[in-house]
């Protein structure tokens, strides 16, 4: 018999050696089986090299190529991690997005299958298009893109409207820096996102489907569209779905670059051709969106999360999670972290434990000072705040955000100025242009933050950066210039010492 | 995305083969871009021209679309493109440090191209990448855990 063995072909893996791991196997042993799935999402252990056993999968890890002999040898005993699925880390998980990602061939339809796949859409032919979107509804499922609008009433909006033509698009832009579930789907499990669109379409009536993926996942690209051309070989997309009377199809559109195309509004004018500029809401997007049409926009995890809600029951979806935040959130530890990867759990867990029992603190050993929620827009919390539930609204009341659940850990060396600076830096460089306090304001912000740098009327100048953050939240018409100000004014609120006027130094 | 080959030398012919395929596609500008990027390395003149002949738009329409997304050069690049992210997660393992150790390898700032035409060298916010920071794109190929030593081992190994 020869022997199987996994190995991540996910862009992080491959990023840390996992190609060359996989050419020293080859060589080595030819005969041998390797399957390229995503990643289980462990990247301190990445690249993570399973091998099947009567008992279960082995991992080792983290393998280099010059490792390579010596587990083919049966030895590499330090690199030895036990039966993967037993490791704490994805023992203490609760996946259900996340189930086959890491674990299947994402290629492969007959893994797929064997693991689940499909039954999310058979069981909403089987409801009808009316029966399935009550399902989503009852779920609670809330947009995991950052906004956390109820999934199920946009789409009901979207049903209940008439017209000719309606699209379903997937938001891939995934700009926010700490998160990268959306990317591992794409490339670990890209047919339950192929799935979930499908099930989106066949509820709305919508016969065609987009997804923008941005332009810096090129390993997604490939990936979804290959899983895209195989389902659509298999009929799981196309003119008759399923044998089900009715009909899907996905186009895959590549972003350029551009931050503020992650926004819904600015992405569809990107997908139509133009600059990715916001649009004035009304009208929403359910009624006028891409090419004027009636359009369901969802992040890859709000779409990749509705096949296990319909093969599960919105029930036991809904079972999970606190307060109006239900079911599971893959959180990604990310940045000066020890575990760092991704972490799918209810929502409810507090933020101490996912950054250092979870994440086990920094990976240099150091003290943690400082966490980013939530992306570049989110708030920086001190360890102070540690006991912040992670869901939607513990999170707002504390002035900050869960986002797309990316949590950026920093060590005691960090700057928190400079975070404050690079955050109207950012604005600045990513505003579409579209209103004055955004394009405008994140360069005056840049200006006065060096100031205060430079010790320059200190008290002063922190109260003109107050009430600058202040007409960014108030007068932008998108949550790039809206938002800015959290981790702008978190950094002041909770470390200013690091905004204090510079200690005089003697002259030499 | 540069990957590493050279581009092709603009002709009109060889554009307009470019362009075909999306010419009657709804919202095809963007992926033409992309092509004819792929295809010359930036964006000629003479493509903005054709493009707006194509798809029904003024020269100027073009440019604005062009200029908007970081993506798209009106210059052509180096012969090898290095991205090194600057985001939070990347900054939080040392991001900043590592961009000025490179320009101080290669002589140039971030945003900026060798003398001799071999690197460009630039910033990229995020690639997805933040759980094995610092991360860095070098010809399309990514990189995790960038230390100066691997990245200096990597921009050697350029022609
Ligand atoms: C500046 C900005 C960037 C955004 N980037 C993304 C993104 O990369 N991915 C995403 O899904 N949503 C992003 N959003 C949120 C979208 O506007 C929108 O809320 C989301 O696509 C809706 O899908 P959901 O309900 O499934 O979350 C962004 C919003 C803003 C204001
Ligand atoms: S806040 Fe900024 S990015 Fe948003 S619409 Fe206004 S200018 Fe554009
Ligand atoms: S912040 Fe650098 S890869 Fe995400």
């Amino acid at each position: 018999m020869t022997a199987r063995m996994f190995l991540p072909m996910d862009a992080a893996a491959v990023a840390v050696g996992a190609d060359d791991v996989a050419a020293a196997l080859l060589a080595a042993a030819p005969d041998i089986t390797l399957v390229r799935t995503g990643s289980r999402g462990l990247f301190w252990l990445e690249p993570l090299l399973e091998v099947e056993t009567p008992e279960g999968r082995i991992g080792y890890g983290p393998v280099s190529a010059a490792d390579v002999p010596e587990i083919l040898a049966g030895g590499a005993n330090s690199l030895r991690l036990g039966l993967v699925e037993r490791l704490p880390f994805l023992r203490r998980q609760t996946r259900l997005t996340f189930s086959r990602c890491g674990v299947v061939d994402p290629r492969s339809l007959d893994d797929f299958r064997a693991h689940g796949g499909f039954v999310g859409l058979a069981r909403a032919l089987s409801l009808g298009p009316a029966g399935t979107v009550d399902e989503v509804a009852a779920s609670g499922l809330r947009g995991r893109g950052g906004a956390g609008f109820p999934t199920g009433i946009k789409w009901k909006t979207v049903a209940g409207t008439v017209a000719p033509q309606k699209y379903i698009v997937c938001n891939a832009d995934e700009g926010d820096s700490g998160t990268f579930s959306d990317r591992m789907i794409m490339e670990g499990d890209p047919f339950a996102l192929i799935e979930g669109m499908t099930i989106a379409g066949f509820s709305v009536g919508a016969t065609k489907g987009y997804i923008y993926i941005r332009s810096e996942y090129p390993h997604a690209i490939a990936a979804f569209a290959d899983a895209v051309r195989i389902a659509r070989a298999a009929g799981y997309l196309g003119a008759n779905v399923m044998d089900g009377g009715f009909a899907f199809d996905i186009e895959v559109r590549v972003g350029a670059g551009a931050y503020v195309c992650g926004e819904e509004t600015a992405l569809l004018d990107s997908i139509e051709g133009k600059r990715g500029q916001v649009r004035p809401k009304p009208p929403l997007p359910a009624h006028e969106g891409l090419f004027g049409k009636p359009t369901v926009i969802n992040n890859v995890i709000s779409l990749a999360t509705v096949p296990t809600i319909l093969a599960n029951g919105a029930a036991a979806y809904k079972d999970l999670g606190m307060g109006r935040s239900r079911g599971t959130m893959p959180i990604q530890l990310a940045g000066n972290v020890r575990f760092g990867g991704l972490f799918e759990t209810a929502f409810g867990v507090t933020l101490g434990e996912l950054v250092e029992d979870i994440g086990g603190g920094t990976s240099t050993g150091r003290l943690v000072r400082a966490v980013q929620v939530g992306g570049p827009l989110g708030a920086y919390f001190p360890p102070a705040l540690f006991d912040t539930p992670f869901d939607y609204e513990a999170f707002a009341a504390r002035d900050g955000l869960i986002g797309h659940g990316g949590i950026v850990v920093f060590d005691d060396r960090v700057d928190m100025l400079a975070q404050a600076r690079f955050a109207m830096e950012f604005c600045a460089i990513e505003s579409c242009g579209k209103c004055t306090p955004c394009r405008i304001g994140s360069t005056r912000g840049v200006e006065v933050l060096d100031r205060i740098r430079r010790g320059e009327k200190s008290d002063a100048n922190r109260a003109v950066l107050a009430d600058l953050c202040n007409t960014m939240k108030f007068g932008s018409l998108c949550a790039l210039g809206g938002f800015t100000p959290y981790p702008v004014m978190s950094a002041l609120t909770h470390f200013p010492e690091d905004f204090a006027p510079p200690p005089r130094v003697a002259a030499e | 995305m540069s990957q590493g080959h050279p581009p092709e030398i603009w002709s009109a012919a060889r554009g307009e083969q470019v362009l075909a395929p999306h010419a009657t596609t709804e919202g095809g500008l963007l992926p033409a871009l992309h092509d004819l990027q792929a295809a010359f390395g930036f964006i000629p003149d003479e493509a903005v021209r054709m493009l707006a002949q194509v798809f029904n738009l003024s020269r100027a329409e073009v440019h604005g679309v062009v200029t908007f997304y970081h993506d798209f050069r009106r210059e052509p690049a180096g012969r090898h493109v290095v991205k090194l992210c600057q985001a939070e997660a990347c900054q939080a393992m040392g991001s900043r440090d590592l961009a000025a150790h490179a320009g101080a390898h290669l002589g140039v700032a971030l945003g900026g191209t060798t003398g001799d035409g071999r690197v460009t060298l630039e910033p990229i916010y995020c690639l997805g990448l933040c759980a094995t920071a610092p991360s860095a794109m070098i010809d399309g190929r990514v990189l995790g855990r960038v230390t100066p030593a691997r990245l200096d081992a990597a921009l050697e190994a350029l022609a």
